[in-house]
């Protein structure tokens, strides 16, 4: 897609749109903001999301980047749905990155709903009291006699209607109300929200137009490769750039000197070219040599080492000790001791890391499939010596991010080469680089040892976690929280931990943390469910007790839903109703994360050759109130699943010599058609706000499958990825 | 090397390196820009172009290979009855999440429907085991070439 500079400012946008195209809303959103907001004489803290034009068509502004979770389809819904328009009628496009008008504006967390959805509301309120105020001047009654239907301004007493095209151009110059007063519609006349919507951009994906950010194309772009070293930040000792640049096509090829900060610009060498495949074959003639670098002393196999001797000496800290859990487990009735590990995991998103940029009159724009505007924003700015307001980051659909598009390497790279190669530059990674440049999910280890008295109940619980991190710190997503599950639900509580060094970059990766501490606990849970000799569901009703809330403030634990979504669960699968082939089992688990409460039961048919088959996957899935879209909101729950399940099977970065061995889909696979099993998901409505449903129903996946494959072969998975030699009939 | 190339049914030439794998040529000389770069290894599926009705990984497909084949992209599928029903049967249902995968994934499904035009389970999983989906859309792309070839579709 050709895309044109953009040359007005948000301030010129906003006049040149009210006189143009009929109104452009203006509202504050930050209460910081809204005094300013309410008056149209200070224009620089303004908010604007709609656009009515003449012919009643309704441009709606997505504030959020879009990377598969629906959120350019979403969040306009709402507004759609109190501006009182029909979908139909509503065209989106990308807001700009722009949070002194937007706010926050990111992909991560599951947090896009939660943080705006009454906002979303607001904004599309505001926008139809401005309609009615001025359909009540054109009429001259009060406004307090209007009402809307999608699309017009009713004034029912007289039978009179005028169509929102014609008034939006009266509210150019008028005022809005105080958002927090505009009364909203009541849940139960939704004519958008509650209801399935395809993707906005369904119908551009179906037919092939260009969308992504590897269909950017500027007048005289260039492509690029960047080849960076296998160990994570060594320099480059030697490249032949006379012979990449001796490639047909090839316009140009340089080191770039780089930094130490694994977040940001590292060293490497670029080669430019006229196609991307030109600058592939500049790059495979460049031979470079690597500086050595001390990361290269790291790897999996010595982690792992690492972790079994840490595991053997006292913790570095203690993040919880509730009781006594260490007489506890003496005075128990039976104890069950257990190792368990998890592997690093690559995003692997299908459409690889990219970005084009373009440096012209001291300005730096680029083209990102981000999840972070701002940061990419930032993070360039800095590293090229450019003020923040010389660089403009355009928010493009990415083909996935599932965390990975969080950080934003690619783009300062790209800007970077840019400006060298004096071209628009779109520089495309390649699966390669994309597999052995990521920021992992971190891997780690636990120690587990838990207490049953006579009667099966669980009276003291330990787990020593071996993770990532120096000085006490945490790599990123590599701690587990003091109240994390079981913590306040057994007496007797100790959560420990240590940690090792790691060169290799890590960072956030679908459910961070949660999935990986989910398959732990809940398949540790399952192990002493069948020490104590209790079915798996009845355990974990018992473990979860009767009490509301467990815990205080952000630590509290809604473990009244939690047993909701694990009752329901049980009955959507005949839990215990049963009767299966051999070798084909179910399992259960449930976590509470991203503020959702998911409990899932798979069955799973492991074959004589030990591969396991999953075949069906329940989901009871509660977060809350409302699902804004139903048609997004199923697609998440299946996918995240289907990922977990995905990842639990097949997946692991193994690290040697500082660098990660795997490369492409042939060495890390991804679940196929063909194992991937039908999931059924129901929403409990409970009266919880409204929550968001891109990461919560993955954690619960692993441990479940675990539960299954157990209930199948009774051999307990404690390593991921599942190793099916251990499964063989 | 000049290559006379006819793709969706356009005369379109292209002077490259015989070696240039197909998915540059459309993508970057040519300005086709539906069939995507996912692996470069046909592992996954993303690049999937016809090559005279029969679907192949464009990005390891060198050009000189194409010969006098008509090559069908994407975009031109909807000129095709199966290509039209499975792009709507994928708009009706919703299919995508990040998108990126489905147009190598409704290639794929058109070749199967042209050659097995009610296609059981089995007939869907062999058809489209080579066709990745990270946002694992598989549940709905098995409910959609169902529904494109008017056979009943399972919640």
């Amino acid at each position: 897609m050709t895309i044109q500079p953009v040359g007005a400012s948000r301030r010129d946008f906003i006049r040149a749109s009210a006189s143009a195209a009929g109104l452009v809303l203006a509202c504050s959103l930050a209460p910081k903001a809204v005094a300013d907001a309410l008056s149209p004489a200070t224009a620089t803290g303004l908010n604007a999301y709609v656009k009515i034009a003449p012919d009643g068509v309704v441009t709606i502004f997505a504030k959020n980047p879009e990377i598969g979770q629906g959120v350019r389809t979403s969040l306009p819904m709402l507004i759609a749905e109190e501006l009182d328009v029909a979908w139909e009628n509503v065209r989106v496009e990308q807001a700009a990155n722009d949070p002194a008008v937007f706010g926050r504006q990111f992909a991560g967390g599951s947090t896009a709903i939660p943080m705006n959805w009454q906002e979303m509301r607001r904004v599309g309120a505001v926008a139809r009291a401005m309609l009615i105020e001025a359909a009540a001047r054109t009429w001259n009654c009060p406004a307090g006699e209007c009402s809307t239907t999608p699309g017009e301004v009713v004034h029912a007493a007289s039978g009179r209607t005028l169509a929102y095209g014609p008034l939006a151009a009266q509210c150019a110059s008028t005022t809005p109300p105080d958002p927090a007063s505009v009364p909203l519609k009541d849940p139960k006349d939704y004519r958008i929200v509650g209801k399935p919507k395809a993707q906005y951009d369904t119908p551009k994906i179906v037919t092939g137009q260009p969308l992504f950010g590897i269909d950017i194309r500027r007048p005289g772009m260039l492509f690029a490769t960047f080849a960076k070293a296998p160990v994570f930040g060594a320099k480059v000792a030697k490249a032949d750039l006379a012979a990449a640049r001796a490639v047909k096509g090839v316009r140009a090829a340089f080191v770039v000197d780089g930094g130490e900060e694994l977040t940001g610009l590292l060293p490497g060498v670029a080669v430019v070219a006229t196609s991307w495949w030109a600058a592939r074959q500049g790059r495979e003639a460049l031979n470079i040599q690597w500086a050595s670098h001390p990361t290269s002393a790291q790897g999996s196999a010595g982690f792992a080492a690492r972790a079994a001797e840490l595991a053997g000496g006292p913790p570095q800290k203690t993040l919880r000790n509730d009781g006594d859990a260490a007489s506890a487990m003496q005075g128990a009735a039976k104890t069950v001791e257990a190792a368990y590990a998890y592997p690093f995991l690559a995003h692997a998103p299908m459409e690889p890391m990219n970005c084009t940029a373009e440096y012209k009159d001291g300005r730096m724009e680029v083209w990102a499939p981000t999840q972070a505007p701002e940061g990419c924003r930032q993070l360039i700015a800095k590293t090229l010596g450019l003020a923040p307001e010389q660089v403009i980051v355009h928010m493009i659909r990415a083909g996935g991010g599932f965390g990975r598009r969080g950080m934003v390497d690619y783009a300062v790279e790209a800007a970077w080469i840019a400006r060298e190669a004096k071209a628009p530059v779109m520089l495309l990674w390649s699966r390669e680089d994309d597999f052995r440049h990521d920021f992992y999910r971190v891997g780690g280890f636990h120690y587990l040892k838990g207490g049953l008295d006579a009667a099966g109940k669980l009276v003291a619980w330990q787990d020593h976690h071996v993770g990532y991190g120096a000085g006490g710190k945490p790599v990123i997503a590599g701690a587990i929280a003091p109240a994390e599950f079981p913590a306040g639900f057994v007496a007797n509580c100790r959560l420990d931990s240590s940690l090792m060094d790691l060169g290799v970059p890590v960072g956030y990766w679908r459910a961070p943390g949660a999935n990986a501490h989910a398959f732990v606990i809940q398949s540790f849970i399952d192990e002493l469910a069948h020490a104590a000799g209790q079915d798996p569901v009845a355990f974990r009703l018992a473990l979860l007790g009767d009490a509301k809330i467990v815990g205080e403030g952000r630590e509290a634990y809604n473990a009244e839903r939690a047993r909701g979504v694990l009752k329901t669960v049980a009955g959507m699968s005949a839990w215990g109703k049963t009767s299966l082939p051999p070798r084909t089992g179910m399992g259960v688990a449930f976590h509470y994360s991203h503020q959702g409460y998911f409990a899932e039961v798979v069955r799973a048919r492991v074959e004589p050759s030990g591969r396991v088959r999953p075949e069906k996957v329940w989901v009871a899935a509660d977060v809350g109130s409302l699902i804004v879209n139903p048609s997004g909101a199923l697609n998440q729950v299946q996918g995240a699943v289907i990922d977990g399940l995905s990842a639990a099977l097949f997946q692991a970065i193994t690290i040697e010599g500082g660098a990660v061995k795997q490369a492409n889909f042939n060495t890390y696979p991804l679940l196929r058609m063909a194992d991937a099993p039908q999931v059924e998901v129901k929403f409990l409505s409970t009266d919880y706000p409204p929550t968001g449903l891109g990461e919560p129903a993955l954690p619960p996946a692993a441990p479940a499958l675990g539960g299954a494959i157990f209930a199948a072969t009774g051999v307990r998975i404690r390593q991921l990825p599942v190793d099916p030699g251990l499964l063989r009939a | 090397m000049a290559f006379k190339l006819s793709v969706n049914g356009k005369a379109l030439s292209a002077d490259v390196d015989p070696k240039m794998p197909l998915l540059w040529v459309l993508r970057d000389e040519l300005g086709v820009l539906g069939p995507k770069f996912g692996c470069g290894i046909a592992q996954c599926g993303a690049c999937t172009v016809h090559l005279d009705g029969h679907p192949a990984r464009a990005c390891v497909t060198p050009v000189s290979a194409v010969g006098a084949a008509k090559i069908t992209t994407i975009e031109g599928i909807g000129a095709s009855p199966a290509g039209k029903a499975l792009q709507a049967a994928w708009a009706e249902l919703d299919v995508a999440q990040c998108g990126y995968c489905q147009a190598g994934q409704i290639m794929s499904a058109a070749a199967l429907l042209q050659k097995t035009p009610k296609p059981t389970d089995a007939d869907i999983e062999a058809a489209m085991n080579g066709n990745l989906c990270r946002c694992a859309t598989y549940n709905r792309i098995r409910a959609a070439i169902k529904r494109a070839s008017g056979q009943p579709v399972e919640a």
